[in-house]
């Protein structure tokens, strides 16, 4: 058994399976089977001997691509008919439901290797053809884009109609050599990142957590949102990385968060491609049905409503705990107000360019950042 | 059509600006945002009858009121 990006035998095997894709990349052959390939082998060794994981992990691709299979034609057949997509959409997210009430049920349901990242990726399917943007669906491409192993853990969420452009996409020889030299960097980087850094700051974490009072909790907070950005940034840059040998762009996950001007900045910074789905496949959605149906009254509003059921909703996502729902509440309440401030406020828009409105901003910005990582941390209800 | 979507436009960035001047940024001039964006696809929807599915544009695609009349009017086509 493996860990993905996680320990020796890992990366000894991903430089092994990295040759032959590069070999494929500057020779300009197609890519596509041998990245299934290569995904089935990793994943086959992170899932390891369990029959329990391996039965649910089967179960799980069969449900999801069945489902798939079946909108896809049904929507082609029937139109774009809310209730039909309610149910199919319902039905792609019921696996994810089931293994996040697990921990309250007597029996473990779907507890397999990057469920929640793997819904994500097969709902924004049901949504995109519901659209009307997705309109065939190759099972073998389907599977090549949900396995990628690079991804298929802890994401970054790519999205189907991008992937499959890379997968299929011929890549001249200069432009792949640069691709792939840039994911070596990243590799590196990454590497970097999590293994030295990572670590320094999780020294940090353990060196204030047996401390009391409010400045070691202030030390805790700030160790551990350090912790959790070189942690969480390094994996997402070798997945990158490692993604770009094979050809494939996955999306960045981090830009740079500890410069974030305002809350609704640090969530175009912040694990990216989480919130950016959330942006595209909730806020929005949600934004515009209460929009028709007037729930909320004017556009404020509901912006603000959108927000909070928005971050909620992510919060949930995180895990059914106390403090990540809350997490996720303290956020969107965050962005409601950014969004009332920076709509009502004369003086915003006075002084929004004034470089002294822009440092305390942004100072403001990160405490109320760190006071975040430190409701998810849990550690204010040990 | 043309004027129909003028109509919703203004409406949405509650600015006539927008019909006078077919080539004005709406993003750079603060007329637009993400959720005004929501809402005009919302409304071409349900007045126009047009579907313009949100995560099959780019912001780039809806930046001035000519390339969103000439987006909608393609979509119209299609349909």
């Amino acid at each position: 058994m493996i860990t993905l990006f996680g320990d020796f035998s890992f990366f000894l095997l991903l430089a092994l399976l990295l040759i032959p894709a590069f070999v494929l990349g500057y020779l300009e052959k197609p890519r596509r089977y041998y990245i299934l390939f290569a995904s089935i082998v990793f994943d086959a060794l992170a899932i390891g001997g369990d029959a329990r994981h391996i039965f649910f992990f089967v179960l799980y691709m069969v449900w999801e691509i069945v489902l798939l299979r079946l909108y896809v034609s049904v929507r082609q057949k029937r139109g774009r008919e809310g209730h039909i997509y309610a149910v199919f959409l319902i039905l792609c997210i019921l696996p994810l439901a089931l293994s996040k009430i697990s921990g309250f049920l007597p029996i473990g349901l779907f507890q397999i290797l990057g469920i929640s990242y793997l819904t994500f990726k097969a709902a924004q399917i049901i949504i995109e053809t519901y659209d009307g943007l997705i309109k065939e669906l190759s099972v073998l491409d389907t599977l090549n884009f949900l396995l990628f192993f690079p991804c298929i853990s802890s994401g970054p969420i790519d999205r189907s109609r991008r992937y499959e452009e890379d997968l299929k996409g011929a890549i001249p020889r200069a432009e792949y050599l640069e691709l792939a030299g840039d994911g070596l960097f990243k590799l590196m980087l990454g590497l970097l990142y999590k293994v030295v850094l990572a670590s320094l700051c999780y020294k940090g974490v353990q060196l204030f957590e047996e401390s009391l009072g409010f400045s070691a909790l202030v030390g805790y907070a700030y160790a551990y949102g350090l912790y959790m950005f070189f942690d969480f940034a390094g994996y997402s840059l070798m997945a990158v990385g490692a993604s770009q040998f094979f050809g494939i762009r996955t999306p960045a996950n981090f830009d740079k968060p500890f410069l974030s001007k305002d809350i609704k900045d640090f969530w175009d910074r912040w694990h990216i491609s989480l919130s950016h789905w959330f942006r595209d496949f909730l806020f929005s959605r949600f934004v515009m049905q209460s929009m028709r149906h007037k729930w909320f009254g004017d556009r404020l509003k509901t912006a603000c409503a959108g927000f909070i059921v928005d971050m909620f909703v992510m919060g949930i996502w995180h895990g059914i705990t106390p403090y990540y729902i809350l997490y996720g509440l303290y956020h969107g309440v965050l962005l409601a107000l950014t969004e009332v401030w920076q709509k009502k406020s004369k003086f915003y828009k006075k002084h929004k360019k004034d470089k002294w409105y822009r440092v305390l901003s942004w100072a403001l910005t990160m405490q109320l950042v760190m006071f975040g990582f430190l409701l998810f941390s849990g550690k204010l209800f040990m | 059509m043309k004027e129909k979507i003028l109509d919703l436009l203004a409406e949405i960035c509650e600015d006539d600006v927008v019909k006078e001047d077919l080539t004005i940024d709406l993003f750079e001039e603060e007329l637009l945002d993400s959720l005004a964006v929501a809402q005009l696809l919302m409304e071409a929807e349900d007045r126009l009858g047009v579907v313009v599915p949100l995560t099959g544009i780019e912001r780039e695609d809806i930046s001035t009121p000519e390339k969103i009349i000439a987006l909608i009017e393609q979509k119209a086509s299609e349909a």
